[in-house]
């Protein structure tokens, strides 16, 4: 497991040099592309399919937190997104809240059961660990079956998108655009924040060695609750963004496959590496969109790519730009 | 895997990448004059041989038929995988990018969400493959019609004609989610109206359940006369075949499958699927009309299926809503869907498939429906020759009230 995960995260050589916000030059340039694009995506790209890249990006990165720098995989992310967008879409149709409240309340619960699954799964490691968390998603997709504010297979529907502080209406799809950018860019930001501050040095020191970091006097299992905490937080945020940008909220999203789908997104980006998620996401979204057509065989396609990659490209997308270039992204 | 191993792939790759970057450069034109039909169902899972590719199919048939009155028609085809999200987002793309008109839309939950976004961008959208009667309830829009069924139809004749018939003990087996609930509701409702009882229901968990022996078994216990079963697709079929291979029907049992397609007895067989109860608004053999207009479409069909409730609801709802375009002109129909469809409401439907028929103010369609039983094996004279009539229901009894739906366009 340990020697899984240490995979892409860092080249041997490379000296971490911190420049501008703890990024390093190859990170700003990269950061100033991903910038570039969001800005002039829309002009040139259907602004809602932009969009749902944009917060299954931000679904990868979040889950990539716990993979990428602490090791954990967790196999039951789908039910912090999904639960996230239930609890938004609620909020924002029943409610009446407007969409940025609605996104916090997503959050809020997510990072709620992330506190409560993350305190009985941190316990175990590698397998067990992944099987504690799809079995509790497995009971939060039931839940979504029969609860009634869910709506069954009906799912949460017409949700508003309401207008951003009571003010600007984001019904209009580039307004919600901007808006679902900046809550995107946010999100990485912050991921990108906690990575490099003394916090995150203590989880990558978990990641690498977790008796070590014990026997230097580190409480490793508050450091990984926090961690479990915030990944499930921001999975909430890009659920309950998803569910206002498209106004429905479904089983789709607490199904395990979706779980298996941010893993496959991660590891083709690139485990561990800050970019690398949104890469991995924009790929297999892109597919999935373009592709849609071919029906059935996009799931072949997706399993090629993802049997591809581990095989031959096993840091990912953005690793392997990483490694050739000796950088770290 | 050696280093030339991975310059190979990364240049396949890098040509797959190419050949996926082509749609984005086919920049679609978009005539003025173009008529832009999008059929939307499932393509691959359950329901494909309700609709599927042969639903697409009877829209271009439509289209054809229909000919060029001074504007062009393109039919396109999609597929939903039964996922509401999907639905809602290709619905919206679709309409965003110049589609005038979604069809079909099978799956109760996908139907709904399609509604949502059709109301939002005011476009035309005419369900024909689903069962909710809420479109036409409380989530009635101004642009939605409902072609050929609804649960409320369905469990009116199939409910109320099996008591009638002397199925008065009934015993529920109720997939476990929304369209079940209903389904179950409106069936005992009818059922007791009509002097009959329930003696029990069981639910099963949805999806999920291949095994439905130990409901059959209950439902056996409870000495019912008829098994009423409130579910579709895979589900329905599975539990079919297993009572007939408890010997259920043998003994006497009705089977009253709730939702069943022609389709489905076509997988069933005769041998398991005879004596079963079920409802449609289309059969092939039902007239001179009817039989004329499948022979006719039959051999366009893949694997030359009859045409079914669904699939001729296709040819119907796009004949319709193409006079309603001829009438109004293509720029006109362009514009608002509420006047199309208004449009649409104030012509009388008239075609092959279904005869004579009106859309009444909720989007409701109204036809008469049929109660069928499935051949037995003996009576069958060849391939698709599978059911006979017992009952019609006329259009003006079929359907559910304009007054008791809740639909928020009556009252205004």
């Amino acid at each position: 497991m340990a020697s899984e995960t240490t995979v892409g995260a860092m080249p041997a050589g490379v000296h971490e040099s911190h420049g501008v916000w703890g990024f390093t030059k190859a990170q700003l340039t990269a950061l100033v592309l991903l910038v570039a694009f969001l800005a002039i995506g829309p002009f040139f790209l259907y602004p809602v399919f932009l969009m749902k890249l944009l917060c299954f990006a931000l679904f990868a990165c979040a889950f990539n937190l716990l993979i990428g720098y602490v090791g954990l995989l967790s196999f039951g992310h789908a039910a912090y997104f999904g639960m996230g967008g239930y609890i938004a879409g609620h909020a924002a149709k029943v409610w009446g809240l407007t969409p940025e409240l609605a996104i916090v309340a997503g959050a809020i619960v997510a990072g709620f059961q992330g506190w409560v699954f993350g305190w009985i799964a941190i316990r175990r490691q590698g397998i067990y660990f992944a099987m504690i968390t799809l079995a509790l998603a497995q009971m939060i997709y039931f839940l979504c079956v029969q609860a009634p504010f869910t709506g069954g297979e009906d799912g949460i529907q017409a949700i508003p998108r309401g207008s951003l502080f009571g003010s600007i209406s984001l019904s209009n799809d580039m307004a919600m655009y901007w808006f679902v950018a900046a809550v995107f860019l946010f999100g990485f930001l912050m991921i990108h924040r906690i990575i490099h501050s003394p916090y995150g040095q203590v989880l990558k020191a978990i990641r690498e060695n977790e008796p070590r970091a014990t026997s230097l006097g580190y409480r490793t299992d508050d450091y990984k609750l926090v961690a479990f905490i915030l990944s499930a937080t921001l999975a909430g945020v890009a659920g309950a963004t998803k569910s206002l940008v498209f106004g429905i909220a479904t089983l789709t999203d607490v199904h395990w496959s979706m779980s298996g789908e941010v893993v496959l997104m991660t590891l083709v980006g690139g485990l561990g590496t800050v970019f690398g998620p949104v890469v991995g996401a924009a790929v297999i979204v892109t597919m999935q969109n373009y592709l849609a057509e071919m029906g059935a065989w996009v799931t072949v396609i997706q399993g090629g790519i993802f049997v591809t990659v581990v095989l031959a490209f096993r840091r990912g997308i953005v690793g392997e730009i990483a490694n050739v270039f000796r950088v770290k992204l | 895997m050696t280093e030339l191993n991975r310059r190979h792939l990364l240049a396949a790759a890098a040509i797959g990448a190419g050949a996926g970057a082509l749609p984005f450069r086919s920049a679609r034109a978009q005539a003025a004059n173009t008529i832009r039909i999008g059929v939307m169902n499932d393509q691959s899972g359950p329901y494909r041989d309700i609709g599927g590719p042969n639903g697409v199919t009877m829209a271009q048939i439509a289209a054809q038929e229909f000919g060029n009155r001074g504007f062009n028609v393109e039919v396109i085809g999609a597929d939903h995988q039964n996922k509401p999200d999907v639905g809602a987002n290709l619905a919206r793309q679709w309409y965003d990018q110049g589609v005038d008109v979604i069809l079909d839309v099978p799956t109760s939950s996908v139907g709904l969400a399609v509604n949502q976004v059709a109301r939002e961008k005011n476009k035309v959208y005419i369900n024909v493959g689903a069962a909710t009667a809420d479109l036409t309830g409380p989530q009635c829009s101004p642009v939605t019609a409902h072609w050929v069924y609804d649960t409320y139809m369905l469990a009116k004749s199939t409910g109320g004609a099996m008591v009638r018939a002397g199925g008065k003990r009934w015993f529920f087996i109720t997939a476990d989610y929304a369209f079940g609930h209903a389904l179950e509701r409106d069936t005992t409702n009818f059922v007791r109206a009509a002097g009959g009882s329930v003696a029990g229901s069981v639910r099963y968990p949805f999806p999920a359940t291949t095994d439905f022996s130990s409901f059959l078994l209950q439902a056996q216990a409870s000495r019912a006369e008829v098994i009423g079963l409130c579910n579709a697709g895979q589900d329905t079929i599975n539990s079919i075949k297993q009572a007939a291979e408890f010997g259920l029907t043998r003994r006497g049992v009705k089977i009253a499958a709730l939702l069943m397609f022609i389709a489905d007895v076509h997988a069933l067989g005769l041998e398991q699927g005879q004596g079963l109860v079920m409802t449609e608004s289309f059969y092939w053999d039902l007239n001179d009309r009817t039989r004329a207009f499948s022979r006719r479409v039959q051999p366009r069909l893949n694997q030359r299926a009859m045409p079914n409730m669904v699939t001729a609801g296709n040819y119907s709802a796009t004949l319709h809503y193409l006079k309603a375009v001829a009438d109004m002109g293509a720029a006109a129909a362009k514009g608002p869907g509420v006047e199309v469809m208004n449009r649409m409401k104030a012509m009388p439907v008239e075609d092959e498939a279904f005869g004579r028929g009106t859309l009444r103010q909720d989007g409701r369609m109204m036809i008469p429906s049929y109660l069928f039983e499935v051949k037995k094996p003996s009576e069958s004279t060849g391939p698709w020759d599978y059911l006979k009539l017992l009952q019609t229901t006329p259009a003006d009894e079929a359907w559910r009230p304009l007054s008791e739906g809740g639909c928020p366009l009556v009252r205004s």
